[in-house]
């Protein structure tokens, strides 16, 4: 590892999104757009006294599925277009690490995330009103590591696809059945064996889950640390998948 | 105005004839130290053999035009070269190391035929950013911007610029890093002739300053701007010479005229034994 390439690599990135102002504002608006929709979805629900209102659940949970989704999203179509243009590998000709390269990428599009996070979640909480337990700085700590978990994912789909088209083609595999199976919809409890083993191992479940304990607790508890670090491992994993995919010498 | 009139003076050092199958490194010329050196070299990608058997040395500090009609392998023999090439045999030595090691990676540039540079990026912020791989500086990285002549347009993004502009960009990322060893694959392709002569003039004084230069082309005329040429055809090395005896050699001043005589003997010397040619070097 290389601080100064890696550093280098971050700001290139920043540098090409400074450059697409309508992907930034994008980025940062559609999530709070997205949190009044279902916070007027949820408008007229009759609660019994003492049950937490929907939005409360669903839109805390929405903050952590936004910035996996559209990092997502922006990491793929940005490293495939850096292997489809010859910058990978030219770049692989050069004394940069691949480490450099792929945290210099996590490193950009997660500072992209906190900032849509801190927007999403100061939105949620002063707007909307949502009230959890937990402390709001955590919320932002999931959103983020989960920002993450969608840069590695987005990395390593990206060297499946020889397109930009194709590269979208991976989000309904890879990140709706996440959605699906993360306890957005259905308590996990509550799935049959089948689904609920494959939610197991599946990274978002455990953001979710980790949001879930902010939300009931006022102190952090050591599953939602439990949590962090399991989807942490899977970033990791990831990523070292991710970097198998960059090589150096091809046929 | 013709093309030799741009040469440096260097341009005139005859090296002595180098057949292409003496064994890397056993050059004729002992003087001159050789910056990479190709032994029995094979690639084959599927059925197909892109190189057939090519061994060859490139002498350092000189510009070698590496020609040949498009599909004759010169970009997998550069990719080869520069180490991004899976090869099937034979061995391949850049700076007496092997091709691809590690340590190479900040004495060798590379420039790709598609210039591979970040449209959304500026012209500057692209070369700093390929500069910061090899620690250069922001002096550095104006210095190359101003040598391939867009010093004008630094801000420009560079998916904005023209596409000869756009390649110089390409050509800027390479220079920052000051190689030892630079390897161009097509450079002048697309660009005027004003530009064209303006790069040779800018290769001759890097040659001249010491870097080695290995450029290819399919345009036969600029070979007359190299010191030394690899001219391959379908996967084989037909010749390693100089313009001035691939001149003689054909009996032509005319570079496209001679390489395709070459060619011409090459297939009457493949297709019967007797009928020897004067194509030395050819397999």
């Amino acid at each position: 590892m290389n601080w100064r390439m890696m550093w280098a690599t971050t700001v290139r990135v920043l540098q090409q999104l400074r450059s697409d102002p309508r992907s930034i504002a994008l980025i940062l608006v559609v999530p709070s757009v997205l949190l009044a929709v279902v916070y007027w979805l949820y408008q007229n629900e009759t609660l019994p006294p003492g049950v937490p209102r929907t939005f409360d659940r669903v839109g805390l949970m929405m903050l952590a599925i936004f910035p996996f989704v559209v990092m997502f999203l922006v990491t793929s179509i940005t490293m495939l277009r850096e292997r489809t243009s010859g910058t990978l590998e030219r770049l692989l000709t050069t004394p940069i690490h691949k480490g450099d390269l792929l945290f210099g990428y996590a490193l950009a599009f997660s500072l992209m995330a906190a900032l849509q996070s801190v927007v999403a979640t100061a939105v949620a909480y002063w707007v909307f009103g949502m009230s959890i337990l937990g402390n709001a700085g955590w919320v932002v700590l999931v959103a983020v590591v989960n920002s993450v978990l969608g840069v590695a994912l987005g990395l390593l789909c990206s060297a499946f696809a020889t397109t930009e088209f194709q590269a979208v083609q991976f989000m309904p595999v890879v990140v709706i059945p996440q959605i699906l199976l993360c306890g957005l919809f259905v308590a996990r409890d509550q799935m049959n064996n089948v689904l609920e083993a494959i939610s197991n191992v599946l990274p978002l479940t455990y953001s979710v889950d980790a949001l879930q304990e902010i939300a009931k607790n006022s102190q952090a508890t050591s599953s939602m640390a439990t949590d962090l670090v399991v989807v942490a491992g899977f970033v990791v994993a990831v990523l070292l998948l991710a970097s198998l995919t960059l090589r150096r010498r091809t046929a | 105005m013709s093309h030799r009139a741009q040469l440096p003076s260097h341009g005139a050092v005859v090296h002595p004839p180098v057949p292409a199958h003496v064994p890397a490194g056993a050059a004729a010329n002992g003087h001159m130290t050789d910056s990479v050196t190709v032994d029995r070299l094979v690639v084959h990608r599927g059925r197909t053999d892109v190189l057939r058997d090519v061994s060859f040395s490139i002498p350092a500090g000189r510009i070698t035009g590496l020609l040949g009609p498009s599909g004759s392998g010169k970009t997998t023999l550069i990719r080869a070269l520069v180490g991004v090439q899976r090869i099937t045999s034979g061995e391949v030595r850049v700076l007496g190391r092997p091709a691809g090691d590690p340590t190479l990676r900040k004495d060798v540039g590379y420039v790709t035929q598609a210039p591979s540079v970040y449209r959304d990026l500026s012209v500057l912020d692209n070369v700093r950013y390929f500069g910061a791989m090899h620690a250069r500086s922001r002096a550095d990285a104006l210095e190359a911007v101003a040598a391939v002549g867009l010093g004008d347009f630094l801000r420009r993004k560079a998916g904005d610029l023209s596409g000869g502009q756009f390649n110089r960009v390409s050509l800027a990322c390479a220079l920052v890093s000051k190689p030892q060893l630079l390897f161009l694959d097509e450079p002048t392709v697309g660009l005027d002739p004003v530009l064209r002569a303006d790069l040779w003039a800018q290769f001759a004084a890097m040659a001249a300053s010491g870097t080695t230069l290995v450029i290819s082309s399919h345009v036969m005329e600029e070979a007359g701007h190299c010191d030394a040429l690899l001219l391959l055809r379908d996967a084989r090395l037909l010749a390693r010479l100089t313009p001035a005896e691939l001149r003689s050699r054909s009996g032509t001043d005319d570079l496209e005229l001679a390489f395709l005589r070459l060619i011409q003997a090459d297939e009457r010397a493949q297709a019967g034994p007797g009928t020897t040619t004067a194509v030395d070097g050819a397999r």
